[in-house]
């Protein structure tokens, strides 16, 4: 059993085609890899039962020869998708009891194509945070801990996402990206993630942190089953009104072309930041020394700009999502501190619901568009974002893809930032692409001088999810990440 | 137009009044979801996810409403702006469920327009429109069922608003009244809204300042919440005359929200300084901005129907209507429209006549409106064919009306049944003259000895022995021949 926890999706599509084991195996499988992994938290609800009757229809499927795209596939789900009678809580005291009656349109897409729900994986709170520690249900740990014998964090907010991948537990995941919240954890835990093209993916039925960035993707082992993955969830849908109405092209024939002639790569100059250490500096030459062997052009870009991303990020993320959980306030659903008059309840609510990373950044937004404070921070990083976007574009104009480190160092040890600023650095490489809306992946490429994994970042143009794909499964290729499982 | 000024103690003051008007859009769904608007369901039976503003929902604008918006725009001569932006009004309230309203503020769907509002003696005025935007209502918090608790319905959470925001052109109660009722008028030939104001659909908050006579504006109050046109005017006066007397009690004016009771006839703040709210509008998100190809606003502009102003013209210039009839008939589209089938190949003026007086006070006793009219315009048309050609009189005419106005039966229907057809031949009527003459031959002698007020006694006779019937004309012809 342990050989198919280390098996990838489509190979895992094989072995159910032949008949090697059946998808109730490849559940079971998986439910003991998470249940032989309870310390490293991954679970906010664990859906064993519901795993177990989704196979047993998957299976049958299979037998009639019925069989959808993705039957007989065991995955997690962050808790930030709502999922039909199952707990979703965005990892927030807010939502501890929330159990919502309908089913977000990119889970129901992973449901009608046939896929297993092995539960609601943990992540920060409300999607906030780079490390997992904002749970409320405590952080999921980094599988990879046990290489230096140190509580890791798994990075965030889909940490829980990228860990139970990596762990072994499940085959693929379901994650967010506002400001780098697939990628930073891909790379944190060593696997793959890739953030699609604002407006891909439905946000209906995502518990909303930033409209305006907020995008699903998948986070797997491989690109292949990434791409497979982003076939299924993406697809226009008329509830979102950001979604994009556009085919989704068959992203699973992108990759594996190890031919990269004609195809231009851009090294943006300002993402050397100051005081980068020198194995990523390394990872990333080694990087783009891969996609030159394989007949890529590789052309150093400017990206102006980049410095004012994440200021820009940390004004226009907190003011949306100030906005975006003003519904939770103890009316309608969800906990509630019971008060006599309304504004207590509110603040009651509220103050017991969220917490401190949240209310910090429901602060900030709340500040930034208050009257007379408008103007300087939230007009400004507006005018700003419109400059990044243009930055790309102007770029784009050059290259086909940029390529980038995905995080400015491996894995950290939890507790040991204690600092919001330097927690928000971890997506100083992340948030550019956010804002702009491009398609960004995570691939993992190596590993840090303690034995940790890095990841290689490779950013497209809007909706060119192909030519990211294609570049990352030429990183894949020559990378031979060693994976945990 | 005489200047409306209230008298001060010491000064004269003109009065300042623009008017923001919130006409729900007539439509079957709510702005941004599939739910029905329906009035007077039971509570909370028109909620969707959307607007319960469950975790995760993402409002979906409904076309037919921007469609409406700019139906409104151009019924009020506005500019329809072919890019605008939804905003997102922020401020926490139970029966608010998102914790913000969509609503539309620095890039509105329609921008600036003129109304011409109408006054009993013909004159007219014009208007500014300043904008119109569109938005969300709220739910509605129920405090009176239950000792300690507040019930909240979120039927009327996200149905569509058009907010219509006047220029401060407006300088008297009068003219207030006439405005909401000109953009009311509007609002129901475009189908746009509905315009109840018993049931909510148009709503009217106010601004108000004062000012002597060339003086730059005064310092506004807003007076909000207000459903009924006598309401608004009364407003208007009740807070002008406080402005009036605060000033001339050497006080500031203070630019506030004030609540007005109908009741002690005052107006009083709404909420102090220190809740002020600050909105934090920000862009929505969720929603992208909304741009406007001119041929779908010509599409929409080809559309439109006749308007009141257009169709009092008519009633004038080729009907042969009075002004103030023109005006009455104009106002409300059912009427109109009513005269207009009524009025088909016939007398306009007279038909105008017997729809502003007969059936319009019969309507008025019985309270009924003009679609529940129990005498259809073809009746009515039928009913002057019959005083035209002299079938009935104008006086028989009257019973026939009231009759027909309780039976729903035909205008010949009725006057067969109850043989009143007008008795307009000799042979008939020479009988009934002279019975009349033997039965009062004093009164002959007398008549014929000068006293020729008589005549009209000999007249009311053959009348009453014709029960009324005896064509009037003849009458006075033939008593005279028998007479002289």
């Amino acid at each position: 059993m342990s050989e198919i926890v280390s098996k990838t999706i489509l190979q895992i599509k094989e072995g159910l085609k032949k008949r090697e084991y059946s998808a109730l195996e490849v559940t079971d499988a998986f439910i003991s890899a998470s249940e032989s992994n309870k310390k490293l938290n991954f679970y906010n609800t664990f859906t064993k039962e519901k795993a177990l009757e989704m196979a047993k229809t998957s299976q049958s499927r299979i037998d009639s020869g019925e069989d959808k795209i993705l039957d007989g596939i065991p995955i997690a789900i962050k808790d930030l998708f709502c999922t039909e009678g199952t707990l979703t809580t965005a990892s927030s005291k807010i939502l501890g009891n929330f159990i919502p009656n309908y089913e977000s349109t990119v889970t129901q897409n992973l449901w009608d194509a046939g896929a297993i729900m092995l539960g609601k994986v943990g992540c920060d709170e409300f999607a906030m945070g780079s490390s997992n520690e904002t749970s409320f249900f405590g952080e999921v740990i980094n599988p990879w801990s046990k290489v230096i014998n140190k509580n890791l964090s798994p990075g965030g907010s889909s940490g829980g996402s990228a860990a139970v991948v990596s762990a072994g537990a499940a085959l693929a995941a379901t994650g967010t990206d506002t400001g780098g919240s697939i990628r930073q954890p891909a790379a944190f835990c060593g696997v793959t993630g890739i953030k699609p093209t604002y407006g891909r993916c439905s946000r209906w039925g995502i518990i909303a942190f930033a409209s305006s960035l907020d995008q699903a993707g998948p986070i797997t082992k491989t690109v292949n089953d990434s791409a497979l993955m982003l076939n299924v969830m993406s697809g226009f849908d008329p509830k979102d009104s950001t979604s994009a109405n556009k085919n989704t092209p068959d992203f699973l024939k992108a990759c594996g072309n190890f031919n990269l002639k004609n195809l231009k790569v851009g090294i943006p100059k300002e993402y050397q930041i100051s005081g980068m250490s020198s194995e990523i500096i390394n990872l990333w030459e080694t990087g783009y020394g891969w996609l030159k062997d394989r007949g890529a052009d590789i052309i150093e870009v400017s990206l102006p700009h980049t410095k004012y991303a994440l200021p820009t990020y940390y004004v226009i993320a907190p003011a949306e999502a100030s906005s975006n959980l003003a519904r939770y306030d103890g009316v309608k659903y969800g906990y509630r501190n019971s008060q006599n008059h309304l504004d207590d309840l509110y603040a009651n609510t509220r103050a017991d619901g969220f917490g401190n990373e949240v209310k910090r950044r429901i602060l900030i937004g709340t500040y930034v568009l208050s009257a007379g404070y408008y103007d300087a921070y939230y007009r400004k990083a507006q005018r700003v974002r419109n400059l990044i976007i243009q930055d790309f574009n102007k770029v784009f104009k050059d290259v086909d893809v940029i390529l980038t480190p995905t995080t400015p160092s491996a894995a950290f040890e939890v507790g040991s930032q204690q600092d919001p600023i330097s927690m928000y650095m971890n997506d100083v490489f992340t948030v550019p692409a956010s804002l702009a809306g491009l398609p960004a992946m995570s691939v993992p490429s190596g590993l840090s001088t303690n034995g940790l994994p890095l990841g290689l970042q490779i950013i497209g143009k809007q909706f060119d999810e192909e030519n990211v794909l294609k570049v990352a499964s030429n990183i894949e290729d020559q990378a031979k990440f060693p994976f945990l499982n | 137009m005489e200047k409306f000024l209230i008298h001060g103690e010491k000064d004269d003051y003109e009065i300042v009044v623009g008017l923001e008007v919130h006409a729900q859009v007539n439509s079957q769904s709510k702005l941004f979801s599939g739910s029905s608007t329906n009035f007077g369901s039971k509570p909370n039976e028109n909620v969707s996810l959307v607007d319960a503003a469950m975790p995760g929902m993402l409002p979906v604008i409904n076309e037919f409403c921007i469609k409406q918006a700019i139906k409104s725009g151009l019924g009020l001569n506005a500019k329809i702006n072919k890019f605008s932006v939804f905003d997102r009004k922020n401020y926490f309230y139970a029966d608010l469920p998102q914790g913000y309203q969509i609503s539309q503020y620095s890039d509105p769907i329609v921008g600036e327009g003129t109304v011409e509002i109408n006054f009993p003696d013909g004159a007219t005025k014009k208007i500014g429109i300043e904008r119109i935007h569109l938005e969300q209502d709220a739910g509605k918090s129920l405090h009176d069922q239950h000792p300690s608790k507040s019930y909240i319905d979120l039927n009327r959470s996200g149905v569509a608003l058009m907010e219509i925001v006047s220029k401060p052109d407006i300088s008297s109660p009068e003219e207030a009244g006439a405005y909401i009722k000109k953009i009311r008028s509007i609002l129901r030939y475009l189908g746009t809204c509905d315009g109840n104001m018993e049931q909510g659909s148009l709503r009217c908050d106010v601004n108000v300042s004062v000012k002597k006579d060339g003086d730059p504006l005064g310092i506004r109050c807003e007076i909000k919440n207000l459903n009924s046109v006598r309401f608004v005017m009364q407003a208007i006066t009740t807070e002008a005359n406080r402005q009036v007397e605060e000033i001339e009690n050497g006080n500031e004016i203070i630019q506030e929200t004030r609540l007005f009771d109908a009741v002690k006839s005052e107006t009083r703040p709404m909420r102090s300084k220190e809740n002020a709210h600050d909105y934090r509008y920000f862009p929505d998100p969720d929603l992208i901005p909304l741009v406007l190809t001119d041929e779908y606003i010509n599409d929409i502009k080809k559309s439109l129907p006749s308007l009141p102003d257009q169709i009092r013209k008519n009633l004038v210039d080729n009907y042969g209507v009075s002004e103030y009839d023109a005006s009455v008939i104009s106002e409300e589209k059912e009427i109109s429209d009513y005269f207009f089938l009524a009025s088909k190949g016939r007398d306009g003026k007279l038909v105008s006549n017997w729809l502003t007086t007969e059936l319009f006070g019969s309507l008025n006793k019985n309270n009924l409106k003009i679609e529940d009219s129990p005498i259809s315009p073809e009746q009515l048309g039928e009913l002057v064919d019959f005083i035209s050609d002299g079938t009935i009189s104008g006086r028989i005419a009257k019973d026939v009306f009231a009759e027909m106005f309780e039976t729903k039966k035909n205008p010949s229907k009725v006057i067969d049944e109850k043989g009143l057809k007008q008795i307009s031949s000799s042979d008939d009527l020479i009988p009934m003259i002279e019975r009349v003459i033997s039965n009062n031959l004093d009164k002959v002698d007398e008549y014929k000895n000068g006293k020729e007020q008589l005549f009209g006694f000999f007249v009311g006779q053959v009348m009453k022995e014709s029960s009324g019937k005896a064509n009037p004309k003849l009458v006075n012809q033939l008593l005279k021949e028998k007479l002289n």
